[in-house]
This record gives C-alpha cells, structure tokens and sequence, in this order.
C-alpha cells in the first residue's frame, strides 16, 4: 500500500483533534482531542519508518506515547484538581491568565 | 618650633573646639561649651604671639614662610598644596583675628546665657574663627577660596541663628547669596591668573605676573576686577553692601565679631595680598579707590538717619571699610591695614554696647525709644563714648590715627586722588555726628523707663518680640530667650569689653607719624616690593593731616551736642526742610527697592514661570506623561493578545504552525 493512504489518514486524524481542542469547552474533551492529534502523528511517524524499511520512527512514535502517558497524568490531575475546588469545568471559563 | 609650626596651632585650636562643642551638644553642662570655645580661642591667640615673636627673630628679608601640610592636587599642570604662609601680613592678621574673637567669646558666654542654642552657638562660633584663620594664612588660592566660602558659610549659620525668626533667615539667605556672588568673582579671578601665569601659589603668581602681564594688561585688569567683586561682597562694598545691615539679625556678639571686627575686612586682606597684581594693573586698584570712596561717603549718609541702634553701627562699619579699601587700593597698605586692626577693636566695642544697651531695653533696638542709660549704665557709657570717640577720630583715640593715615597717604598720591582724600575728610565729618547721635540718643537726655528701672536695680525682661517687626515671639527654641543681659550685672561682659575700651583708646600709639610708625615697620617686608615703598607723605604732612580730621571732628561733634543736646527742635526743622532727603536716606538710597524690582521681583517672577509651564507642562506632562502614554498604549496592545482563553491561544498555535508549514512547502516548491 502507498504510504500516501497513511498520511491522509493521519492528516484526518490530527484535523479532527485539533478541531476538537479549538471547539470544545470541557477539559477532558479537550484532553481526548489532544490524545488524537498525538496519534494522528505517531501514525504518520510509523507510516514513514515502514517507508524507509527502519526503526527510527517506531522509537519516535514510542517516545511519543510515554510523553503523552506523561501528559494525561498531568492533565487529569489538574482536572481532578479543578473538580475538588468546585471551579467551572470550562476552559473558557477559565481565564484567570488574562493579561 | 618654627613659626610655621605655631601657624599650624593657630588653626588646630578653633578646629578642635568646634569638634568638642559639635559633638558634645549634648553632653556639655551649662556654660562649658563657651569656656571650651573661649580657651580654644585664647589657645590659638597665644599660638599667634609665638608665631609673631618667632618671625621678629629672623632677619627681615626671611620672614616669609610657607609649609605644606600634603599634598592636595598634584597632576596635569596643577600644583596645589594644602599650605600656610606665615609672613608679617598673615601674622597681623592672625593676631587681630585670634585676639578680638577671644574677647567677643568671653562676651557672649554672659550674653547668649540661656539660650537654648548655646553649645550650638559656640560650635559655629569656633568654625568661623578656624575658617577665618585659614583665610588669612592660605599660602595659594585654592586654600584662600575654602577659607573664603567657609567664612561666607558660617556667617550664614549665624546670621539666622534664630532660626525661627523669619526676618533672620530671609537675612542669611541675602547674605548667602551676595556673598556667593563674591565666591564666584574670587575663583574667576583666580583662574584667570592660573590661566596666564600657570601658578596658583601666592608667590608663584606674583612672581610670574611681572613676566606674564604688562601694565594694565587686558587679562589682568579682568582677574583683578574679579578679585575686587570677591572682595567687595564679602566687605560690603556698593553695590553689593545690601547684606550687611540685614545680617544685624543675628546675635549682637556675632554682628560684633564677623559683620564688624574680622570677616568683612576679609576683602581689604585680600586687596593688600595680592597689592602687586593690583600694582600692575593701576586701572583696577583706581576703580577700587573710587568704589571705596563712594562707598565711605554712602555708608555715613545713610548712618546719619536709620534709627535701628545695631544699623546705625552697621552702616558705619561698611563706611570704615569704604576708608580700608581706599587705602589698600591708593597703595597705603600699611595705613590701610592699621585702620582694620583699630576699627576691630572700637567697633566690637561700640557692638558690644550695643549689645549691653538692647539687654536692658529688653530686645528693643530703636534709637527713637532709647534715652539717659548713662546713670543706669556707667561703664557701659564709658566704654561705649571710648569707642565712639575712636570711631569719630576724636584726637588722641585710635581711630584718630589710623583714618587720618589712610588719608594723608591718599593725598599724597596726587591727581584724582585729592579729590578722593576731600570726601574721605568730609565722611569723616559725618561720621563724628552719626557716632555722637547714637551716645547722645542713647545715654543722655531723660532717662526712658527702662533706664529708671534699671537704676533701681530691676532690670526688665519684656516679653520676646520681633526687633525688626515688633511681632511677638514663643521663646522657646529658635528665638533668643526672655533673659538678657547687660555688662552692668555680668562681669565676663566687662572683661571683654574693659580691655577692648583700652585698646580703642590706646590702639593708634602703634602708628603716631614719625614717632611709634611699629606696625608700619612690621608689615614692611610684605610690601617691600610695592613701587610705592618709597613714596610717603612726609611726617609734616600728616601732622597737617592730623590737625585737619581732629578740626573735623570736634566740629561734628559739637554739631551733634547742637542738635541733640541743646536745641532738640533743630532736628525736626532739619528734617521737615529736607524731608526728600531724608526720606532718600532713610530708605538707604532705595538699594533695597532697587535690587528688588532689578533682580528679586524677575528672578522671582522667572522662577514662577518656569515651575508653571516649564516644569509642570513640558517636563511633567509632555515629556513624562508623554512617556508614560507611549508604553501604556504599546503594553495594552500587548496584553489584548492574552485574553486568557485556553482555546484562542491553542488557535493562535495552530494557526501559526499551519502558516510555518504552508511557507516551508510554497518555498521548497518554489
């Protein structure tokens, strides 16, 4: 199979995730588009090193998944955190950072 | 120990007894302070009889001194030692300095008793005689110009002594900004002459200037002219005299002291230092003759009618100056100098008087409300008529001598000068009557409730009042206290003021024409090199000179027995037959008037103006509100990109990576 299939696929994959991080408001939606785009790439990086017949982009995409691992963990407990201070689980709402 | 050595204590002690007085203002008990201040004084004029009789001990032609204590600036062309010059000049000068403060110390350890600035009072007491005294003994014109401005400082300090006293701060503040006038003539001057000559040492200078300058050269004219401004403010000499009868606001030992006995004749000190640049340049020492001349001649007119008794002596002060300066610039150095060193001693004394006379008029200065003190007051109308008979030129009294000397060598020049020597006799008229009007004002005629208090024992202690505006005054810090005193009932006032009588009187036997001539002979080896050394009146000519100012003077003061003794009306008639005139004098020449309309009231108005559009349009609201504005709109646009929503900044990333990614490919492809 041509590796341009993989590539659209990957480029409709990263589309709807960052669709759904600009449109959605709750925080865990967002996480969740967040994870898609994430994989939307590491598609597109195993797609490659299937291409070049190596594994560099395997070990990318593995580095990938331990960051994202990382980022949920992180991100949930800021959730969690939002939660127990009965803040809004809104991100919009949420713009104590205005400047 | 070297007469430099000596000259080195003469200055150590007063420096040392302003410390003990600055640092101890608390510590000091009672009148410990002034006692401290007195024996420093004291130590210091001792220091100065060593020094002079070691200098007497060298040969003539080596009696001129100078000793470094370090160096001061050592680089690029400038050579400046802190340094001394002993000579007879500096010697003199040390000697009237230290001798006539020690006695005006002792004065006003009784007349400042009470106050409640008195440790204060001797601390700046003991800065002016240090500064005085380095004034005198600077070797070069560095240290001459610290001496100059530290003596300008401390007379400021006390001429608004009582600080809480407007009138007396307004005081300081003129004669601080005249005298400022005349700190900036005197460092012109002196850069000039370092312009054209390369030196700053005193000896460096004048020896230079002989190669350096022609007769009246251009540059020298200048420097002297500059030096003559330094010297006329700091002497009250017209136009620049508006200080000194303001600076009477100050304690009356302080008047005694700076304003009559030492600081103001730091100008003729500095004329007959430096007499070899003025020899040189014969137009400026000439319009010093003819500023001294109009000055003695103005001062005694304005004398005749102020009625404040302290303004009366003050205008006759900046008048004897007027007689120093014409004889220092008519090249009577030695004439001129005498004259300071008798004036020192009869005017504290006629302030010190003065000063015992207000005690018992409790604050009150006007002659108008004086009258018959003599009974209540014996010794002080003894001392007070001595010093005014010297003043008068009475015959026999010091001032008798030393004015008819400046005068006589003044006549003897020649040429304008005669016509100089004539105003400077008929001064000498006015001066006799202005210093009789005040004895006869003050201590005869009907004794003034005061006085008969005073006879019986109680002298009164009025409420404090203002003694320029009559406004009543809290007695507390910062105003002269409720006590005063008078040399009747407190003997240091005495002591200070016996021996100052006896000087007043016998002070001019240094200097009888032919006979004594000492102090002439003393200060010969300072003027030696003078192109005038040679030329004198001869001894038959000033014993003319004599007879003439003794004439003059019994003459006025008959003329003033005439008038306020005998026929009292006489004096109104006169003055409402000349009522312009007097109302001219009065307003003393409406100088005052003059300078405020000229320079205050634009100055002033300048000021206004420049706060009003100058700071608060242009500085404060174009220039920093202008930047403030600036930043505000740029920050604003800045901070509306951080609108704080999460999803904007997450679109502005997206966005941002797309267009990055879009240009990557139109390029590549390009």
């Amino acid at each position: 199979m041509d590796v341009s299939w993989f590539l659209v696929l990957s480029a409709f994959i990263f589309g709807i995730g960052a669709a759904g991080v600009l449109s959605r408001r709750n925080p865990l939606v967002v996480l969740l588009c967040l994870e898609l785009m994430l994989n939307g790439a590491n598609l597109a990086l195993v797609a490659f090193a299937r291409m070049h017949g190596d594994g560099g982009g395997q070990i990318f995409a593995l580095i990938v998944m331990v960051i994202a691992a990382c980022e949920v963990a992180v991100g949930l407990g800021i959730i969690v955190a939002i939660f127990r201070r009965r803040l809004p689980v809104d991100v919009d709402e949420l713009s104590d950072l205005r400047g | 120990m070297s007469a430099t050595s000596y000259g080195w204590l003469v200055l150590a002690f007063p420096l040392v007894g302003m410390l003990i007085c600055a640092f101890g203002y608390r510590r000091l008990p009672g009148h410990s302070a002034g006692w401290i201040g007195s024996l420093a004084i004291l130590l210091s004029f001792v220091a100065s009889i060593l020094m002079l009789l070691e200098l007497e001990s060298r040969p003539e032609d080596q009696r001129e001194l100078v000793d470094a204590a370090f160096t001061y600036v050592h680089s690029a062309g400038i050579n400046v030692d802190v340094s001394i010059l002993v000579d007879p000049l500096s010697v003199f000068m040390c000697l009237v300095v230290s001798g006539v403060s020690f006695l005006i110390h002792v004065y006003s350890v009784s007349y400042m008793d009470g106050d409640e600035g008195f440790v204060r009072y001797f601390a700046y007491l003991n800065y002016f005689v240090f500064s005085m005294l380095l004034l005198v003994l600077a070797a070069n014109f560095v240290v001459l110009i610290v001496g100059w401005a530290f003596v300008g400082a401390a007379s400021y300090l006390l001429i608004s002594f009582w600080y809480r006293r407007t009138t007396a701060t307004r005081a300081g503040i003129k004669a601080f900004v005249i005298n400022v006038i005349g700190d900036v003539g005197l460092v012109i001057g002196a850069f000039l002459l370092f312009d054209a000559t390369g030196e700053l040492d005193f000896a460096g200078v004048f020896g230079a200037a002989d190669n350096v300058f022609t007769t009246n050269d251009g540059p020298l004219v200048a420097a002297c002219l500059m030096l003559l401004v330094g010297a006329f403010a700091k002497s009250a000499q017209l136009p620049l005299h508006t200080w000194l009868p303001d600076a009477m606001e100050g304690p009356t030992p302080v008047s005694s002291l700076i304003h009559a006995a030492t600081m103001v004749t730091a100008g003729v000190y500095l004329i007959a230092r430096t007499h070899r640049l003025f020899e040189l340049a014969p137009l400026a020492a000439d319009i010093g003759a003819i500023i001294g001349t109009a000055t003695l001649l103005f001062a005694a007119t304005v004398a005749l009618v102020v009625t404040d008794l302290k303004r009366v002596i003050a205008y006759s002060t900046i008048s004897q100056i007027g007689y120093m300066v014409l004889g220092v610039s008519a090249a009577a150095y030695g004439a001129g100098l005498f004259h300071l060193m008798t004036h020192a001693f009869f005017k504290a004394l006629l302030f010190m008087g003065a000063g015992s006379v207000i005690g018992a008029m409790a604050g009150n200065q006007s002659l108008d409300r004086m009258g018959g003190f003599r009974k209540a007051m014996p010794f002080t109308f003894v001392t007070f008529t001595a010093g005014a008979l010297a003043l008068a030129g009475f015959p026999l009294f010091s001032g008798f001598f030393s004015k008819d000397e400046v005068l006589a060598y003044t006549l003897h020049r020649g040429g304008g000068f005669v016509a100089l020597a004539v105003i400077g006799y008929l001064a000498a008229g006015l001066t006799a009557f202005y210093a009789f009007r005040m004895v006869f004002r003050v201590f005869f005629r009907a004794p003034v409730p005061e006085a008969r208090a005073l006879e019986h024992g109680h002298p009164r202690h009025g409420e404090p009042h203002n003694p320029t505006t009559g406004e009543p005054e809290d007695p507390h810090v910062g105003f002269d206290g409720t006590e005063h005193h008078n040399a009747e009932s407190s003997w240091p006032m005495k002591a200070a003021m016996g021996p100052l009588a006896v000087l007043a009187v016998i002070g001019g036997y240094i200097g009888i024409p032919g006979l004594t001539d000492t102090l002439e002979h003393f200060l010969e080896p300072t003027f030696a090199d003078s192109r005038f050394a040679d030329s004198k009146p001869s001894d038959g000519a000033e014993y003319i000179g004599l007879g003439v100012g003794a004439l003059i003077a019994i003459t006025a003061i008959a003329a003033a027995a005439l008038v306020f003794l005998r026929r009292r009306e006489l004096r109104l008639v006169v003055r409402e037959r000349f009522d312009a005139v007097h109302t001219l004098l009065f307003r003393k020449w409406y100088f005052d008037e003059a300078y405020n309309a000229a320079v205050v009231r634009p100055m002033a108005a300048f000021g206004r103006f420049a706060r009003n559009v100058i700071e608060t349009r242009f500085v404060q609201e174009t220039i920093v509100g202008g930047a403030v504005g600036l930043v505000r709109a740029g920050s604003s646009v800045a901070r509306s990109v951080q609108s704080g929503y999460l999803r904007a900044y997450a679109a502005l990333l997206v966005v941002g990576v797309t267009a990055l990614g879009v240009y990557f490919l139109i390029t590549s492809a390009g």
